[in-house]
């Protein structure tokens, strides 16, 4: 049983490694030298990856990115009182709303010569492109699920017997939270991806900075094995807050769709 | 002095498309409900019951008229008036057991005493077994009973009840009256309930209030010969419900005249 069971999950991986197969052969005797240079074969990828891991530089680039993208996390998750504000207070919204509306369809990565004139190269700056990948999705997010706390809930707890303090915190901030986790499952991953931005151009470290690196000296298999390990962190990254949210809070719906 | 006395109230929502054009929901509706009395307020949907409620309850604010809840006028929301919800409104997040003491906590009571008349309310409503369940993982009649028991709790003046078995089958529905009957029975309460089933009301009221269409006025305040105690389809039973039936159907759609 414990085999056909195996054997069933190894099916849904059939074409992936019918494709790489395909990979390694054309690698390996189709493409001439110097294009098998431009696309090493995934054996190649692979000991790539080895050497990276036994010299050790991949797990330093590995986690000065993670340290920024928490880093930054931390200063972005001031997007939930200040969501939580907005959706309470119809005149903070009115007054925050403009400028968000503003800053917010710029992207990150458009930030970037500026942030490089203001922080220079280093972690600042990729903090600061960060932060504003994580900031807005958190933001938004929260305010929109403030907004939909179910009426009926904030009438409840008013009747019975709590004020406005409590309403906020034992209704609204609850009601929210799931909605709020979404949010910060967007930021992070939007983070990484305009961390990975920030660090081909504004880095000494990091794993955007690996594989610019690696263009340099032509070694596109570190490029590979660079670009997959952001895959992977952003995968895993995704699936342990949702996994956590999900332990947190098994009475919501949204989080065990 | 009666538990609920509601006085003159007129209530007028603002258009939200046309200037000018406000709705009339209520006028001049008075009533009063002494201690330990059970009164049902019953007319077609859309007659503005739900509206009397909400202003009961503190909710919204009447135009104009005055609401006095033992004696004290009403000004917003509070645990002298709690309410049980059509849609039961409980907080997914709490369990049975913490949803039931929401009432407690916000009063910031004792855990000793809270452990002590969660339990007593959860046994009261059947539900002893469940406290630690979360809500959904409850049928719809379980969540009413929960909702009940969390409006127990604060010990109302008036308990607001706003179509709660609406939303259950005709099983349930029945079910849950009878329960209401059995908790009331343990439980003396001040009851104002709102509904649109002319059996239920006479199930389970002293009083029932019959509201005409649009604007909702009071038609007629009936009083049932032997509450929680009338047997169906005896001639007595018929007698009351033809009756209302009758007032009822008197109400023409005016709405879709003018």
């Amino acid at each position: 049983m414990q085999i056909i069971h195996f054997l069933k999950q190894f099916r849904r991986l059939a074409l992936l490694v019918i494709l790489l197969a395909g990979w390694e052969y054309a690698s390996r005797f189709i493409l001439d030298k110097t294009e098998a240079t431009l696309l090493p074969p995934p054996s190649g990828v692979a000991r790539g990856a080895y050497e990276l891991m036994e010299s050790g530089e991949i797990w330093k680039h590995l986690f000065d990115s993670l340290s920024r993208e928490f880093v930054a996390f931390c200063y972005a998750s001031v997007a939930i009182p200040l969501g939580i504000v907005m959706g309470c207070f119809k005149w903070v919204n009115e007054q925050v709303d403009p400028i968000v509306e503003i800053l917010r369809p710029i992207p990150p990565i458009a930030w970037i010569p500026l942030s490089i004139l203001w922080f220079g190269v280093g972690n600042t700056q990729n903090q600061f492109i960060i932060f504003l990948g994580i900031f807005f999705p958190i933001l938004l997010n929260t305010i929109d699920a403030v907004k939909n706390v179910e009426p009926n809930l904030i009438r409840a707890a008013r009747c019975l017997g709590a004020g406005s303090w409590g309403v906020i915190t034992r209704v609204v901030l609850r009601a929210a939270l799931p909605q709020i986790v979404t949010g910060i499952r967007i930021g992070l991953g939007v983070g990484w991806m305009a961390l990975v931005a920030a660090e081909l151009v504004g880095a000494n470290s990091g794993l955007g900075f690996l594989i610019n690196d690696a263009r340099t000296v032509l070694r596109t298999d570190y490029i590979l094995v660079g670009m997959l390990a952001i895959g992977l962190i952003g995968l895993c990254l995704d699936r342990l807050i949702r996994y956590t949210a999900q332990k947190l809070m098994p009475w919501s719906r949204a989080l065990n769709a | 002095m009666p538990a609920l006395k509601v006085e003159n109230v007129k209530k007028i929502y603002p258009s939200l498309h046309a200037k000018g054009q406000e709705v009339l929901a209520i006028e001049d509706i008075s009533l009063e409900v002494n201690k330990n009395e059970f009164c049902s307020i019953l007319g077609h949907s859309g007659c503005g019951k739900t509206t009397l409620l909400n202003l009961i309850a503190g909710f919204e604010v009447p135009t104009s008229g005055r609401i006095e809840c033992a004696g004290k006028l009403v000004k917003g929301p509070g645990a002298d008036r709690s309410m049980v919800f059509q849609d039961y409104a409980l907080f997914p997040w709490l369990t049975v057991y913490d949803n039931i003491a929401f009432g407690l906590k916000v009063k910031r009571t004792g855990a000793a005493e809270i452990n002590q008349v969660v339990t007593r309310f959860a046994a009261l409503v059947g539900l002893s077994h469940f406290v630690s369940h979360y809500p959904h993982q409850l049928s719809g009649g379980m969540r009413q009973r929960v909702s009940i028991a969390r409006a127990l709790v604060v010990n109302p003046t008036v308990l607001l009840m706003d179509e709660p078995f609406a939303a259950l089958d005709a099983q349930n529905r029945a079910m849950m009256q009878a329960e209401m009957i059995r908790i009331l029975n343990e439980e003396s309460k001040t009851v104002v309930l709102v509904t649109h089933s002319i059996e239920e009301a006479i199930n389970l009221s002293d009083v029932i209030v019959v509201m005409t269409r649009r604007p909702g006025r009071v038609k007629e305040v009936i009083r049932i010969p032997e509450p929680r105690k009338m047997v169906e389809d005896t001639p007595a039973y018929l007698e009351v419900r033809r009756k209302i039936r009758d007032l009822i159907a008197g109400e023409h759609d005016l709405s879709e005249v003018s």
